[in-house]
């Protein structure tokens, strides 16, 4: 299973990479919305992990274009934030994310989560 | 180390980034920049530095940072004006990010009292308190812990083992409604992870399902109702639905009795909801047959999936936006296509003890070039023989491998530069002045061996410019200045070296009292003649400096007299201009790297020495006539229409007491760091050849005049000659000052 993740912060990307490839994904990183969309048209992926707080295309913007991308639209989304209030939580959904992951994530919850939205 | 170990440390690099960004980001909403950009990129700075502290447990970093984004946040939205001082908080606020950073770092303790004070701060303009009232250090609240604290996964499932003996029997109905389908959401899934809690009897209901022409294939019909048995509390079934939470109909509720007998086939159960959302035809209750062919059906499935939108897609099915395929695609030709788990990134990191080891190689690469060379220079080969100039071409080779190596390891000088805006910050304010540093040339790069020992100096440089060069605002504002002082550090390559300048527009120095300090320390005599050049240099000598002339904030116990020795043994030089009422400007000056040197080899009284390339303007042979006498040692040489004056290397090293005639040697025209001319007389060139250079200091010991040693092709020993400590030793005791004077006379 292929994840696309995407993430501003190298730290954070990192330790995505690391979590999921121990837990025998392959994986997929963008550094801004902009950049996942460009490599989930090039790579595609089964599930998309993102961040919010980026530059350039934020995470809702990211989701809203993958969902109305044809392509893609039934592509799980888990979002990946250390912002756990609903606020975020709620425009995140109504952008169309599958899910979440509040962040400082453990990589079993991680895996947990992805398991949730993708077969 | 081991891979955590390893994010950890990329973590805290990114930090630097990060907090050089932040302050960046917080200079430019300073001098009045608060686009939303410039905002947002502060507040993401400060978002990041959370989000992986958190991920390694750096509890008390993630609750100064949570505070810090708060206000950010306000700030972002709009609902607090970043005027001035609020900036000028959140720039001190940074420097508190800072020292949490470093003390996580090191995993050592920040602050507290100073990271309260500015907590208390922070949340003070975060409720709209402009004037912060150091309220009570808030304890963060408890379910700040919960969302930003570390803790480990509350629930752990094991996979290897069967569920615990049921405690329990529920009963779970569940009702997606068409937003579930549309987020991408599958209820198969979720029956799944129920089937981890415990042993499940799943029952589909679609009795909703409408005839096929009145069905909406993006509606929702089906209904499940799941039996149960398991151990885990409501909570964690409720957690498996967690993600569809208002987007479905969902009631739980718990059995009297724990009836763990009836088993479910989940295959069976999960391939029917696979399928169930676009075929309802499908069975209508799951019999779980013993035969059927999981995978057969979830492949089918599938293959629907991908053939059709899917049928839970949301909304009529749009065009596929047209600019999503080529424009993305165009958007990024430089990377390769489709590969997995590609990473972009520009740069690749590396020990630099690889880069160190290579350096040291091609060093040696150098050395046996050269040896090689002479070697064949020595057996009669012509230079227009194969071999020759198949020597040259290796020469040129060589060359182009130790730049390129040196260029890995070169660095800007921005990370030394990026810490001072804090520095000039806490010294203003220590020193009650006000200061603005402007910097120029962060972007001059230097090789790291150089930029590692940058610091200090201009650490030390900065702090004097503060502490004794800027005068207080009231003395500003009295002598006709701006309250506000202006201290400029500035990085340039000139002459094959970099120099660092540190320029205050402060009240320059106080010659009387430095002349009156080395006096009474006994450095000069009473009635010494100084010029004002010689007065300012004074500040340089052994003793001038002690704790009593020097506060903690400049020397921290240290003279320029240390500042000046360790920059020398660098190979490099630090000098003083001042202007009484102007300012100050010190200007260091450091070979741009300390492995190698361009370098004219030359013969001085039988000793083969080396004078760098960078020193010399030109090589020449002097007619008799040219020579002039200038006192009983003194000598002149004519160039065009000027004179320079004539040193003898020989003589001045001590290698021999009488100088040669110079019109029997040749003569290398030298510029010193100060842009005067002098003129170094030798028996006879050698040739120009690239040194590895190795420390005399480390090695034997420092000697005033030469910078370091190298080994030649032949195998022996030469000294590198450092031209202007030779020149200085010349100039004493009592020099010109411009050696174009002479002209006049």
């Amino acid at each position: 299973m292929k994840i696309l993740t995407v993430d501003d912060s190298r730290t954070m990307r990192e330790m995505l990479r690391m979590a999921l490839i121990k837990a025998g994904f392959n994986v997929v990183a963008a550094v801004d919305g902009e950049h996942g969309l460009e490599m989930l048209q090039e790579c595609g992926a089964d599930v998309i992990i993102t961040d919010i707080n980026m530059p350039k295309l934020d995470g809702f913007g990211f989701i809203e274009r993958v969902r109305e991308d044809g392509a893609h639209r039934a592509t799980p989304i888990l979002v990946l934030t250390t912002e756990s209030d609903q606020a975020k939580k709620d425009r995140a959904r109504r952008a169309g994310a599958t899910g979440w992951i509040v962040k400082p994530f453990h990589p079993d919850r991680l895996v947990e989560a992805i398991r949730r939205v993708a077969a | 180390m081991d891979e955590f170990e390893e994010i950890k440390a990329t973590f805290f690099q990114e930090c630097d980034e990060l907090l050089a960004d932040l302050e960046s980001g917080l200079l430019a909403m300073e001098s009045g920049g608060r686009d939303p950009e410039t905002v947002n990129a502060v507040f993401r700075a400060v978002h990041s530095v959370k989000g992986g502290a958190g991920a390694f447990g750096l509890e008390p970093l993630v609750r100064y940072a949570h505070v810090f984004e708060t206000l950010m946040d306000e700030i972002r939205a709009g609902r607090i004006e970043a005027e001035t001082d609020l900036v000028r908080v959140l720039l001190r606020a940074a420097d508190v990010l800072a020292d949490h950073v470093s003390a996580a770092r090191t995993n050592g303790q920040a602050d507290d009292a100073a990271s309260a004070a500015m907590v208390a701060e922070l949340e003070a303009w975060t409720r709209g308190e402009a004037a912060a009232t150091p309220a009570e250090a808030v304890a963060p609240a408890a379910d700040d812990e919960d969302d930003f604290g570390f803790k480990p996964a509350a629930v752990s499932f094991d996979f290897d083992t069967p569920a615990p003996a049921a405690a329990a029997t529920w009963r779970v109905t569940f009702t997606p409604s068409p937003a579930l389908y549309a987020k991408a959401n599958e209820p198969g899934l979720l029956l799944r992870e129920l089937a981890r809690l415990g042993t499940v009897t799943a029952e589909l209901d679609d009795h909703q399902i409408p005839p096929l022409d009145a069905l909406d294939p993006e509606g929702a019909y089906l209904t499940w109702h799941v039996t149960l048995a398991t151990a885990a509390d409501e909570t964690a079934i409720r957690e498996v639905f967690e993600f569809v939470d208002g987007d479905c109909d969902l009631h739980i509720e718990r059995e009297g009795a724990a009836s763990s007998s009836c088993d479910v086939d989940i295959s069976a159960l999960l391939a029917a909801a696979q399928a169930a959302p676009g075929e309802p035809a499908l069975p209508q209750a799951v019999t779980a047959p013993d035969d059927i062919d999981i995978s057969a059906l979830l492949a089918a499935a599938k293959a629907d999936v991908a053939q059709d939108p899917p049928a839970a897609s949301p909304a009529p099915a749009a065009p596929p936006i047209a600019r999503a395929d080529p424009a993305a695609a165009k958007a990024a030709p430089a990377r390769p296509a489709a590969s997995e788990s590609q990473v972009p990134q520009s740069t690749i990191r590396v020990d630099p003890e690889r880069i160190d080891r290579l350096i040291d190689l091609v060093g040696e690469l150098v050395i046996n070039q050269a040896m090689l060379a002479q070697r064949v220079a020595a057996h009669g080969f012509a230079p227009s023989s194969d071999i020759s100039m198949g020597l040259d071409e290796l020469e040129q080779l060589t060359r182009a491998i130790q730049d390129g190596v040196m260029a890995i390891r070169a660095q800007p000088v921005k990370s030394v530069f990026q810490r001072m805006p804090r520095l000039v910050r806490e010294v203003a304010s220590q020193t009650r002045k006000q200061a603005r540093l402007i910097m120029e040339g962060e972007g001059t790069e230097v090789d790291k061996t150089v930029i590692e020992r940058l610091s200090d100096p201009i650490t030390h440089m900065l702090r004097n410019a503060l502490d004794h060069g800027l005068e207080s605002p009231e003395e500003r504002i009295a002598a006709g200045k701006a309250a506000e002082g202006t201290v400029r550090l500035a990085a340039l390559h000139r002459s094959g070296r970099i120099v660092i300048e540190v320029q205050d527009d402060g009240a320059g120095i106080n010659r009387p009292r430095v002349r009156q300090i080395a006096i009474d320390k006994g450095l000069i005599a009473p009635d010494a003649t100084l010029t004002d050049d010689e007065t300012d240099n004074l500040i340089f000598l052994p003793g001038f400096s002690t704790a009593s002339q020097v506060s903690d904030i400049s020397g921290r116990g240290v003279g320029m007299d240390v500042v000046r020795r360790s920059v020398q043994a660098l190979g490099g030089r630090i000098s003083i201009a001042s202007r009484p009422g102007e300012g100050s400007t010190f200007t260091l000056s450091l070979p741009l790297t300390l492995a190698v040197l361009d370098g004219m080899v030359v013969d001085v009284a039988g000793q083969t020495l080396v004078v760098p390339l960078t020193a010399i303007v030109e090589s020449l042979r002097p007619k008799t006539g040219e020579v002039r006498a200038l006192g009983p040692q003194g000598a002149v040489l004519a160039v065009r229409d000027t004179f320079v004056r004539l040193i003898d290397i020989g003589c001045a090293l001590g290698f021999r007491d009488t100088a040669i005639r110079p019109d029997e040697g040749v003569v290398l025209l030298i510029e010193s760091e100060d842009g005067s001319r002098f003129a170094l007389v030798a028996d006879a060139i050698q040739g120009q050849r690239q040194v590895v250079i190795k420390s005399l200091e480390a090695n034997y010991r420092q000697v005033d005049g030469i910078a370091a040693a190298t080994i030649l092709g032949d195998g022996r020993v030469a000294l590198i000659i450092d031209v202007d400590a030779l020149v200085a030793v010349r100039r004493e005791p009592s020099r010109s000052p411009e050696p174009l004077s002479f002209a006049a006379e």
